[in-house]
Order: C-alpha cells, then sequence, then structure tokens
C-alpha cells in the first residue's frame, strides 16, 4: 500500500506562494527593528528593548486585550441566547438578523463613531468617559457580524430543537439546557467567534482615536509617526502577542473540549 | 379513571387541522402504538402529551392530574426521539445519568442506576463511548436508558427505529417490549410500521386526517377493520364494491358474479357495500372449467416471492384480486394461467360503501437524519 501524500504536488507552489506573502513582510519587518535608532547600522535589539521597558506600551496594550475580553464576554452572553433562540422558536426571524449583522460591514467605523458619541451623550461617566463602557458598547457592534456567522454556522450544525426536546424532557430547564446541552457543542462556533472579535479589538484605531481613548493601535500609530525602527519592533511584539492569546484561546477551547469528549466528528 | 387519557384534543396550524377531537384512554402498564401515515397527526398527539406543544382544546391527564399547561421539564415523561438525540458532548454514561443529575440524585445511586440501565438494554461495557463512537441502534438503545432512567410515569417513542436498518429494527422492537412488560411502564408509541405496532402492542390506534380511525387489540385490528382506511392500512386487503341481493342468505352480486358472506346476512336487498377480503384467505386453483360457488375467474399476472407464501395478482373479467398461497404451490399457478379465486363464506368482512372516495395513503417519508 502507498504510503498517503499529506500535501498534493500540485499545491505546493501555492503553499510556497502563500508563505513568501505571509512571511517576507515579517521578514522584512524584523530585519528593518533590528537596525539601530541612532546609527541606522544592523544589528541590535534595542529597538525590544524600548519596547519592554516602555510603561505606554503594556498599560495599552493590556486595556486592549482587557477589552478584547470584555467583548468576547459580552458578546457571547447577549448573541448565544438570542441566537438559540431565534434557531429554536423564531427562524423566520434569522434572515433579518443575518441582515442586521451585515450592517457594521456597510457603516464605516467613522460614521458609526459619530453616531455612538451622539447616542450615549448624557450617559454616566462611568459609561461615557470609560474604555470598558463607550469602546466595549462599540466594540460589541463591530462584533456583532463576527459573532453571529460563526455562532448561526454552529447552531445549523447541531440538532437544536432535539437536544432541548431531550434535555426538557429529562427535567432541564432552559438556562441548564442552554449551558450544559447546547454551548459545548457549539464550542468551536463560539471560539472562533471569539478570535475574530479579539483580533478585532486589538486592531481597532478609528473608533477608539476619535474618542480620543488611549489603546495600543494608537500607542502603536503614535509609535510609527515618531520612532520608525521601535515601531518595527513594536509590529511584531504586537502580532506575537495577538497569536499567543488567540493560541491560548484555542488551547484552553480544546483542552475542555477534549474533556468533555468533543471531537471532531462528534456529530 | 384511566392512567393516561387524552381527551379531546384539537390542535390546528393555520388552515391546517392537525388532530382533530383525538380521545385515548389507557391503564397504567399498556402499551399503545398510534399508527398511520406521514402527516395524520400521530407525531402531534405525542408531543402534546410530552409537553413540546399546547392543544387548541382538549386535555391531557396523566393518574388523575391535569398536566395540559404543565411545562414538559415537569411531567415527567421519558422520550426517544426519532432523529439520534443523544448529548454529543456526553458519554452514554453521562447521558444517562443527566436526568438523575438533574432531580438531585446521590452521586452513588446515580451511578449505580446507570449501570443498572446500560446492562438492561445490553451496553453494559458502552458507558464510556460517547455518541459518534455507537452505531444508530446502540444510540437509540443508549436513549432509551436515559429515557428510563428518570423512572417516567409515561414512556414516549416517536419512531424511534425509522432510522435503523431492517434487522436492527426487528431486534430492537422486541427489546423494547420486553423492557417495556419488565418494568411495567405505561408507554405510546408512534409509528407507520403497521407491522411493528402490530408486533408490540396491547392496543394500536390507527390515524388518519387528524382524528383516530379505529383503536383495538392488534387482532382486532387486523380481522375486523372498521373502516376501509383501516382495512387498507393495517396489512392488505381486497376491496370488492358489491351490492346487496339477499340479505336472507347473505347474497351480494359483485360483477355480475353473486357472492354468498355471512356477513351479509341481515342486510336489506340493493346496499351497497364494500367486501373486504384478507389475501391469505383467498383460495386459487388452476381454472378447470365451471367456477364453484363464490368464485371470481381470472389470470395471474404477477408473482411476487415473499419466502413462505407467493404473492400472486390477479386480473379478471370480474375483479382485480391479490390472493397468497403457500410458496411450494405457487409453481402450480404460473404468471399467465387461468385461476379460479374463491372467497371465504365466512371470512369477509363487510363495510357500507358511502360516496366518499376511498382514501390514498400518502407515502411515508425516509427516516430523518441526525
Amino acid at each position: 500500500m502507498r504510503p498517503r501524500r499529506f500535501i498534493a504536488p500540485s499545491a505546493v507552489p501555492w503553499l510556497i506562494g502563500a508563505a513568501a506573502y505571509f512571511f517576507i513582510p515579517l521578514i522584512a519587518t524584523f530585519l528593518f527593528s533590528l537596525e539601530s535608532n541612532t546609527t541606522g547600522k544592523c544589528c541590535t535589539l534595542h529597538s525590544y528593548g524600548w519596547v519592554v521597558h516602555n510603561g505606554a506600551f503594556w498599560h495599552t496594550i493590556k486595556i486592549s486585550f482587557l477589552l478584547s475580553l470584555e467583548t468576547i464576554a459580552i458578546s457571547l452572553v447577549i448573541f448565544v441566547p438570542t441566537i438559540y433562540w431565534v434557531h429554536l422558536k423564531v427562524p423566520k426571524l434569522r434572515p433579518v438578523f443575518a441582515f442586521m449583522a451585515l450592517v457594521p460591514f456597510v457603516v464605516p467605523p467613522i460614521v458609526l463613531v459619530v453616531g455612538l458619541l451622539g447616542l450615549y451623550k448624557g450617559t454616566p461617566s462611568w459609561f461615557y468617559a470609560q474604555p470598558w463602557g463607550f469602546l466595549a458598547a462599540a466594540y460589541v457592534i463591530l462584533a456583532f457580524p463576527y459573532m453571529f456567522f460563526s455562532l448561526d454556522a454552529g447552531f445549523r450544525a447541531i440538532d437544536v430543537h432535539t437536544l432541548t426536546d431531550a434535555s426538557q424532557s429529562l427535567g432541564s430547564s432552559w438556562p441548564r439546557t442552554l449551558l450544559t446541552v447546547i454551548l459545548p457543542n457549539i464550542r468551536a462556533a463560539a471560539l472562533a467567534g471569539a478570535f475574530l472579535a479579539l483580533a478585532i479589538v486589538m486592531g481597532e484605531y478609528t473608533i477608539a482615536s476619535l474618542s480620543q481613548f488611549q489603546t495600543f493601535p494608537i500607542f502603536l500609530q503614535y509609535t510609527n509617526e515618531t520612532q520608525a525602527y521601535p515601531a518595527a519592533a513594536l509590529t511584531l511584539l504586537s502580532f506575537a502577542i495577538t497569536w499567543a492569546a488567540m493560541l491560548s484561546l484555542l488551547f484552553v477551547g480544546r483542552k475542555r473540549g477534549a474533556r468533555a469528549g468533543l471531537m471532531t466528528g462528534a456529530r | 379513571m384511566a392512567y393516561l387519557e387524552l381527551r379531546d384534543l384539537h390542535r390546528y396550524f393555520g388552515d391546517l387541522r392537525a388532530l382533530d377531537g383525538v380521545h385515548v384512554e389507557l391503564e397504567q402498564g399498556e402499551f399503545l402504538s398510534l399508527l398511520g401515515p406521514s402527516g395524520c397527526g400521530k407525531t402531534t398527539a405525542l408531543r402534546l402529551v410530552a409537553g413540546f406543544d399546547r392543544p387548541d382544546a382538549g386535555s391531557i391527564v396523566v393518574d388523575g392530574k391535569d398536566v395540559t399547561h404543565t411545562s414538559p421539564s415537569k411531567r415527567d415523561m421519558g422520550m426517544v426521539f426519532q432523529a439520534y438525540s443523544l448529548f454529543p458532548n456526553m458519554t452514554a454514561a453521562q447521558n444517562v445519568e443527566f436526568g438523575l443529575k438533574i432531580r438531585g440524585r446521590h452521586r452513588t445511586d446515580r451511578h449505580k442506576r446507570v449501570g443498572e440501565l446500560l446492562e438492561l438494554v445490553g451496553l453494559g461495557e458502552a458507558g464510556n463511548r460517547y455518541p459518534h463512537q455507537l452505531s444508530g441502534g446502540m444510540q437509540q438503545r443508549v436513549a432509551l436508558a436515559r429515557a428510563l432512567a428518570i423512572e417516567p410515569r409515561v414512556l414516549l417513542l416517536d419512531e424511534p427505529l425509522s432510522a435503523l436498518d431492517a434487522k436492527v429494527r426487528v431486534q430492537l422492537r422486541e427489546e423494547i417490549r420486553r423492557i417495556q412488560l419488565e418494568l411495567g411502564i405505561t408507554t405510546l408509541y408512534v409509528t407507520h410500521d403497521q407491522e411493528e405496532a402490530l408486533s408490540i402492542s396491547d392496543h394500536v390506534a390507527v390515524m388518519f386526517g387528524g382524528r383516530i380511525e379505529q383503536m383495538g387489540s392488534p387482532a382486532e385490528m387486523y380481522s375486523a377493520p372498521a373502516t376501509p382506511f383501516v382495512a387498507e392500512f393495517i396489512g392488505t386487503m381486497n376491496r370488492l364494491e358489491a351490492t346487496v341481493v339477499d340479505g336472507g342468505s347473505g347474497a351480494v352480486e359483485h360483477g355480475g358474479v353473486t357472492l354468498t358472506l355471512s356477513a351479509a346476512r341481515g342486510r336489506q336487498r340493493g346496499d351497497r357495500v364494500l367486501v373486504l377480503v384478507r389475501p391469505e384467505t383467498v383460495e386459487l386453483a388452476a381454472a378447470n372449467g365451471d367456477a364453484g360457488a363464490n368464485t371470481l375467474v381470472g389470470e395471474v399476472i404477477t408473482q411476487t416471492f415473499l419466502g413462505p407464501v407467493t404473492r400472486l395478482k390477479i386480473v379478471g373479467v370480474d375483479a382485480d384480486l391479490i390472493a397468497d398461497v403457500p410458496t411450494a404451490k405457487a409453481a402450480a399457478l404460473p404468471v399467465g394461467s387461468r385461476v379460479n379465486a374463491t372467497l371465504p363464506a365466512e371470512g369477509a368482512r363487510l363495510l357500507e360503501l358511502t360516496d366518499e372516495p376511498l382514501p390514498d395513503i400518502p407515502e411515508e417519508p425516509g427516516p430523518a437524519g441526525p
């Protein structure tokens, strides 16, 4: 029996092309970041030292990361029960939700922020003047399409009606059905939505800038305008941190999934 | 008072009358099958009993208590579904344990009960397997164990075997009956398979158009169908339209041939009747000379081998008939041969013939996938 090939030969050039498209800018940025900020000559880790010892870097990346987690948490709390209910009780409303989910794609962030600033004007300062209030609310809107389409695909992949009926006939309440039966079976979809929300919030500039909050993309932009070499190092570090955050989310999700027995092909 | 009562249930979906006055009474420990073609209302009735849907009129009473407006989670009804319904994120044992956890049973009790139930359904070794590691039949066994774990007041089964292959279906339906008798649990079973219903039930209710056409024991349903639909749906039936000629002797006329049937005695001359004759009661012989009493003449046009019997389709001048003959004798009546088909004087059943057209039985769709 011939050993099974993992990659078809015809796919190799395409993979090499894709890898080059992805890695060449990273390598170029890395090489640029190794040049000295004063002499412009290679090779020094001075720019990385500047980033790591910069308090503003840690402060802003912490804000952006916590905002990401807040956005993910709020989105899941709002959208999981809502989409579950739509699938279970009012499937006719699904196209309406799908249309609404497209709105954040259509409305540019600059228009969105002007509208939100007007809408939320007069709300308490703990909400309006804090990133955890105003920005999180805006980011939940931005994350809506990604969360909706990920979760919607997850709900479509399971037999929501039968699982719900089975759970209820055994005496389970609605919240218990959602938490113990439905949620574990849409975990992959929820994780996918969470990754996308994380990526969006970590890189969102327009709304944070116009509403005058100091988030990581604002710091990145400021560094880029003032110091070329540390900006390259900052770009790479932020890239690495975002990927590390995504991988840790994936790791946590997979670990729980494996413990609960949710494996590929479980359905 | 009956243990389970469905009192005059009505359910409408827009203009569609899904249930139109369904009334059922079932004693504790009895097994009732709701049998009918697709769209007859049998699953709607079951879902009303489970509490997943509410009737527009009528009530459901269990053990003297009206549960019509009780939520499904509080009804104590164990249910096995047509689609595979095990929770994919839980093992077989965890699935069975689910209802017991909700009821706050102690961990030791739970594990003991789960072990007993998995043994009962023949899956004592499969407790640690996930649903995707089980075959369809095994999944339905686990679903049955899960439904029984909560010691339900009524066990509801919604076509639980329809997604399984023929051999497993027969095996599992016998196990369902064995377990039901062993536990003495009141059971409502929905199926479109008449063989399944007749083989495992205490009572069968044939439904059509949202109504119960007839309810009775399997033997009654088979031997004494009350309506043309039941006659057609349960088993295979020859249907001959006839007119009563003499109520005293039981003579009826069909296509110019006079048949003498004891069921026609006492009828008024001129009454239009439907003569129902089971294929296995028709006697066939090669046509030699004159036909005797109660005999129709025809030609064999097809033979279908069914194992112990062979089914012959006969087209004649007088009528089209279906007859089952022992396979050993079928060779003597090949396709194309002329035969005398003698109808039984005693075994035939008569129904009033109305002007309503005889119902067509809609084809049952294939089983729903998971």
